[in-house]
């Protein structure tokens, strides 16, 4: 035991062994295996992302080419094919949502974090938020179709568009928040001293400060949509050709073009997957890691954003 | 030099910015209304939907184990209960991984580790290296997140060809040596629960992690520092005090964890085997209410479309639910460690 210092006894009594670490002490080799097993559970949980990573390259990269990224989807036992128009689809799905779910995210944001943020109203948007955010994804997608695809008669990229608006505009609302949150009080003081009104400090000095911020959050929910299925899945369903007719341009010319069943890389990959066919569970890999590729894009582009906003 | 006058670097806003000012004012209180109302809108349209199957088949519905479409009859009592069991088994994993993962993280075990390797090698004050301990438990940071960022999509497909082949031999050895058991009843014949559970862990496991990890590094540094001057070890003092401290956070992490692994829709679809079966068995094919939507929503007729509304608006009620208290837990959990500090 450790020695006891009464009677003006000095530390040469004091029992250097009972304090000294080793590993033969039941005590220390618990802390010392402990920290083992942490370390190994750690390892092996980063087994499936690389599982996955790997997997995709080997079995995607092969059919990843040209041909791949610009031609429509294969009949079944049919040879070669591609999924150009899913890309298209994705991309005209995501940036509906987008276009839906920033401007509503960053006006809720200001509300929250500069108008009134000691409101009620404030805790209700910030709570509503966060239930949101745990809103399940496929439920976005009934909501979608209860409230798009009943009243438009028929599946639709909009109606996928508003879908995963749904699932964006929590996280671009608490990004936002954030970000705002971040602008130091001087600008703001130094602005209103000036005589500007709450909305033209908003505009020119906070917005601009808190740009790079809110971005990493768009980004962020940029990439957590473009990878969703399950919203898609009778939202804007699927289909076999290009967005506008026949040819693969990028814009659809019509409205027409847009209301209708539009492809998207995450439905096909799930279509794929359970297909009997070698070619089309191939190209199901390949999609994914194309999918990959975008999201992990916009997940760098939304970091290094990140640690560039200025103080 | 005088110095400038107040009017020559401000001025009174103009009637239009006044005006303006307004109408921004008042249009992010709207749009703070609409995210608001968008939740009751979510529950309204849902519920509309679901109202004349609700009042067609009632409570029967829930205790119903048929769905078959061609002869209008539904039941999700097999949904309710896949889904209940695979998130619990997911969430199992997951929080054990998770968990270990925070600890890992929060008590800096990487940057530490690099750290006497560096000393070790005597490198330790070279600047050139220095900054190695921190970059590296970055990086792992970093990776950690992006298991959240592959689709779940991918992780379906990873699960078809790698998980199933993976678990199946060692679940048909389980079943055939340990059959008796109730969770060994049956064998893997392709999809099944324990591979949708091991891929709804994965996908739990980011969510757990980065929760934990926020409360245990906000136990205050005095409760720390009295720890190991008391003479605890290491996981002395995690196990007894940063882990107590730390408790409402994790389990409010735990709960949100659930709440997604309850929602999560297409690694179900794709792993669990889309069949209303009741079975405790861990290699049993299975049903979920997310996973039932995706599989029956696409093709069904307008009967049906309202049955999968009435499935759906279950689904809502309890991830709602989940999600609120998880959500009020770690509001505790913030305003109870601000008493500590």
């Amino acid at each position: 035991m450790a020695a006891s210092f009464e009677g003006g006894r000095t530390t040469s009594q004091l029992d250097l062994e009972s304090i000294e670490r080793s590993l033969r002490r039941p005590r220390t080799l618990f802390s010392y295996l402990m920290s083992m097993l942490t370390g190994a559970a750690t390892v092996v949980a980063l087994v499936p992302l690389f599982s996955v990573l790997y997997l995709l390259v080997k079995r995607g990269a092969m059919a990843l080419n040209i041909a791949t990224l610009t031609s429509l989807p294969p009949p079944p036992m049919a040879p070669g094919g591609g999924f150009g128009n899913a890309i298209v689809g994705t991309l005209l799905i995501v940036a509906i949502a987008t276009i839906l779910s920033v401007p509503l995210g960053i006006l809720g944001a200001i509300f929250v974090s500069e108008f009134g943020p000691e409101t009620r109203t404030a805790s209700a948007v910030r709570f509503a938020a966060k239930v949101l955010t745990g809103l399940p994804s496929i439920l976005a997608g009934v909501f979608s179709f209860a409230v798009v695809v009943v009243a438009t008669g028929g599946f639709s990229a909009p109606a996928g568009g508003i879908a995963l608006a749904l699932l964006m505009l929590p996280t671009v609302l608490l990004t936002a928040e954030e970000a705002i949150k971040g602008v130091p009080a001087r600008m703001r003081e130094a602005a209103i001293g000036m005589g500007a009104t709450p909305t033209q400090v908003v505009t020119r000095v906070v917005l601009p400060t808190a740009a790079p911020a809110m971005l990493t959050g768009v980004m962020l929910a940029v990439a957590r949509a473009a990878g969703e299925t399950a919203p898609l899945l009778f939202t804007a369903l699927f289909s076999d050709f290009w967005v506008s007719g026949t040819h693969p341009y990028f814009l659809p010319k019509t409205i027409g073009d847009v209301m209708k069943p539009t492809a998207s890389l995450a439905v096909i990959i799930y279509n794929f997957s359970g297909s009997p066919f070698e070619n089309q569970i191939a190209l199901a890999w390949t999609a994914a890691l194309v999918l990959v590729m975008i999201v992990l894009a916009f997940n760098v582009i939304g970091q290094s954003l990140a640690g560039r906003s200025v103080d | 030099m005088a110095s400038p006058r107040a009017e020559q670097i401000s001025r009174p806003p103009s009637l239009l910015e006044v005006i303006g000012n307004r109408l921004f004012r008042g249009s992010t209180l709207i749009v703070a209304w609409f995210t608001v109302a968008l939740v009751g809108w979510i529950v309204v349209s849902i519920g509309r939907q679901a109202l004349p199957s609700m009042r067609a088949y009632g409570l029967n519905f829930l205790e119903g184990t048929v769905w078959d479409a061609n002869r209008s009859r539904f039941g999700i009592l097999p949904a309710i209960v896949g889904t209940l069991y695979s998130s619990i088994l997911g969430l199992a994993i997951g929080a054990v991984f998770g968990l270990a993962i925070a600890i890992f993280l929060s008590e800096h075990f990487l940057s530490s580790a690099v750290d006497s390797l560096l000393k070790f090698l005597g490198l330790a004050e070279d600047s050139w290296v220095s900054w190695l301990p921190d970059k590296i438990e970055k990086v792992l940071r970093v990776t950690i997140e992006l298991l959240a960022a592959i689709p779940s999509v991918v992780y379906g497909l990873w699960g078809i060809f790698v998980v199933i082949p993976f678990v199946r031999p060692a679940a048909d050895w389980l079943h055939s040596h340990l059959g008796w058991i109730p969770i060994f009843g049956t064998g893997l014949s392709g999809p099944g629960l324990l591979p949708a559970a091991v891929v709804l862990a994965i996908m739990v496991l980011p969510t757990i992690t980065a929760i934990s990890r926020d409360s245990l590094a906000a136990v205050p540094p005095k409760l720390r520092e009295a720890a190991f001057g008391m003479g605890a070890t290491r996981w002395e003092a995690i196990l007894a005090v940063f882990v107590p401290t730390a408790a409402t956070g994790i389990f409010g992490a735990i709960i949100l964890g659930f709440g997604r692994a309850l929602g999560e829709t297409m690694a179900l679809a794709m792993l669990a085997g889309n069949s209303n079966v009741i079975s405790w068995s861990l290699f049993s094919p299975a049903n979920t209410l997310a996973a039932l939507l995706a599989n029956h929503f696409p093709e069904a007729d307008q009967i049906e479309v309202g049955a999968l509304m009435y499935a759906a608006l279950m689904l809502l009620a309890i991830t709602l639910v989940v999600n609120i208290v998880g959500t009020v837990i770690l509001q505790r959990a913030d305003a109870g460690l601000k008493g500590l500090r």
